[in-house]
């Protein structure tokens, strides 16, 4: 897939890997819109974005709102062109610090299936009989190992997960003859905000970089490669990014800049 | 004929009257059966055009109550003429509207009272402390925009004192956001129940361009299209911003439609000109595709991809170059839209068909039935 051109929309785009993804496909001439509740940071992203040269848009809504479903899918829309990808980021872990099933309260438990499966099933509904009409798209869900692992104390978290996780093999199979395609990918550990909220006392230094996922998983993206088609990809088992790929040369001299800049904020 | 007041639980079961466009004869069928009338190689084009809360509530320059329709971002001095076929997506701050006194959609366009005067100069404002709010505001959607929307007004027609083109005080994002936040859909009277945006698109939808909805593909689910494509009908796509049915001033809706702009997507000017090699139908799915798919052959003597807008207008006068077939709502006798179906049909025969359609019971207006005009 070129993604020279391709208009994409980023879910949970203020921090994380959302915004790594933001930064990463618009590196890569994507035309992207991130949409975020947080318009503070959300701005600060596309601002960066756009500095290096990327055409980048923000939203600022509420994934979980009905409201907002057409107002995100129009707005996209009229910004970067019809959708050609969307990729569903946003989540919430549910009540943290995270709590045993017996623990958890019933609306806490409702709250994370409404942000978690209806909020991305709304916005998939409003953009996916576009891809259909012109042939072609891809529905990304970011999930989790949480999704396939009774993991304690992730309840509602991985139960929202899994339960988007077929949502996604459904549409999948129901969309498949239309050249609609979609994915779920896990893209591990990483160290974001949600996992110093889920984990708190985690050794970082063992967790990924959102900005490493990003690189791979956009990469994947790049290649159109048949992992696409599979319906579940592990960001973790994808081969590392070999130098002199794109991916990888832009990302480390992206990497460079940024390092330069930093110096120079030390000096 | 009776106006649909809400839509069919069941899409599938909204009925299709099958109109021979030479012969005139007619059949009763329901969108169940349109894969059956259609054949391999046939091009469906649709309007993509997803649908904007066009209706803004708001104050005069007085503080007077108002409503602003939008008709859609201006297209330049309103003349035909192509735009470009950049890939850029702009979202400017002039745009063209109809002002309505006060009162909603539940009191007939007709019989809404005058707007108030406005000139070049004047402000109009929507949201905002509160006055003049029309509801449809999303906790959702905090895009910074408390202080509501304001317009400038630019122009007001010599057509009409209702028609104007203003300046927003936003453009690209954020304005789309503050009429995302603020507006409603545009609805008539005999709709009973307001409608919500989610009522108001296609299947398909794409960039919002629309300020009422493609209504003629309101029944094309995906599970059809689905099945459509495994026939061998091939689904192209189209933008073209519709506008507004109906203002209530009699000057001004003789004049509809007024120019609107549209996108033809390369792979659509392919698609509809290897139906036309093949001597294979085109079907047009609502007149705006019509328009989009003649407007564009009229200018420049063959499909071109690309942007542009169109003052072309349908009638008994017009001879099609591309469209060979079309898919379309019910409408009454007297409208631009009864007027337009006779660029497919005699007048003997659109006159028929709506004689059989009102007898037999279809369902007029935009959440009602179809007609299939078949070459």
């Amino acid at each position: 897939m070129k993604l020279q051109g391709m208009s994409v929309l980023v879910t949970g785009a203020s921090r994380g890997l959302g915004a790594a993804l933001v930064e990463e496909l618009s590196r890569r001439g994507a035309r992207v819109v991130g949409v975020a509740r947080g318009e503070e940071e959300l701005s600060g992203v596309v601002r960066r974005a756009r500095e290096r040269g990327g055409e980048v848009h923000g939203i600022a809504a509420d994934v979980a709102d009905k409201e907002a479903t057409y107002a995100i899918a129009g707005s996209a829309a009229a910004l970067v062109g019809p959708l050609d990808v969307v990729i569903h980021n946003a989540s919430t872990l549910g009540p943290v610090p995270l709590r045993a099933l017996s623990d958890t309260d019933c609306e806490d438990l409702e709250r994370a299936l409404v942000v978690n499966v209806v909020g991305p099933f709304r916005l998939t509904k409003a953009v996916a009989g576009s891809m259909a009409v012109r042939g072609r798209g891809l529905v990304v869900h970011v999930s989790s190992d949480a999704a396939v692992a009774a993991y304690p104390t992730w309840g509602a978290y991985g139960a929202s997960k899994a339960a988007f996780d077929h949502v996604m093999r459904v549409w999948g199979a129901e969309m498949e003859s239309l050249g609609v395609r979609f994915v779920s990918v896990d893209p591990g550990e990483m160290d974001t905000k949600m996992h110093a909220d889920a984990v708190p006392d985690a050794d970082r230094s063992a967790l990924a970089r959102p900005e490493d996922v990003a690189r791979k998983l956009v990469e994947l993206l790049a290649s159109g490669g048949e992992a696409l088609s599979s319906g579940r990809v592990e960001v973790g088992s994808l081969p590392a990014l070999e130098a002199g790929s794109p991916g990888a040369e832009m990302g480390n001299r992206a990497e460079a800049e940024m390092g330069n800049r930093a110096e120079e904020v030390a000096a | 004929m009776r106006a649909a007041t809400w839509a069919r639980e069941d899409r599938m079961m909204d009925r299709l009257l099958l109109v021979d466009r030479r012969g005139g004869g007619l059949a009763d069928r329901t969108m169940r059966d349109l894969p059956g009338s259609l054949g391999r190689g046939d091009v469906l084009v649709v309007n993509d055009s997803a649908t904007l809360p066009a209706s803004l509530s708001g104050r005069g320059p007085l503080g007077e109550a108002i409503e602003l329709r939008l008709l859609g971002m201006a297209v330049g001095g309103g003349e035909s003429g192509s735009l470009g076929g950049g890939e850029a997506e702009e979202v400017g701050s002039r745009w063209t509207g109809v002002l309505f006194g006060e009162g909603d959609y539940r009191m007939r366009t007709e019989d809404r009272p005058a707007p108030p005067r406005v000139r070049a100069g004047d402000r109009l404002s929507f949201g905002g402390g509160g006055a003049g709010l029309s509801g449809g505001l999303s906790a959702g959607l905090s895009a910074g925009l408390a202080a509501g929307l304001a317009a400038i007004v630019e122009e007001v027609s010599p057509v009409s004192a209702r028609l104007v083109t203003v300046r927003m005080s936003e453009s690209g994002g954020r304005l789309l956001q503050a009429i995302y936040r603020l507006g409603r859909p545009v609805q008539y009277s005999y709709v009973t129940r307001p409608l919500a945006l989610w009522d108001v698109q296609t299947a398909y939808s794409g960039r919002p361009w629309s300020v009422e909805e493609p209504s003629a593909g309101r029944s094309l689910t995906v599970p059809l299209l689905a099945e459509l494509r495994e026939r061998g009908v091939e689904i192209a796509t189209l933008t073209h911003a519709a506008g507004l049915s109906a203002t209530g001033d009699p000057a001004l809706d003789a004049r509809l439609p007024l120019p609107e702009r549209y996108r033809i997507p390369e792979e659509t000017a392919r698609a509809v000109e290897r139906a036309r090699r093949g001597e294979r139908r085109v079907v047009a799915v609502g007149t705006s595709v019509v328009r989009a798919l003649e407007g564009c052959f009229a200018e420049h003597g063959r499909l071109v991809a690309g942007s542009g807008v169109t003052d072309l207008r349908l009638g008994p006068e017009t001879r099609l170059r591309v469209v060979t077939d079309l898919l379309t709502g019910m409408h009454e006798p007297g409208t631009s839209h009864f007027e337009l179906l006779q660029a497919f049909a005699s007048r003997a025969v659109v006159e028929e068909a709506h004689a059989h359609a009102e007898a037999t019971g279809y369902l007029g207006h935009e959440l009602g039935d179809f007609a299939l005009f078949v070459s």
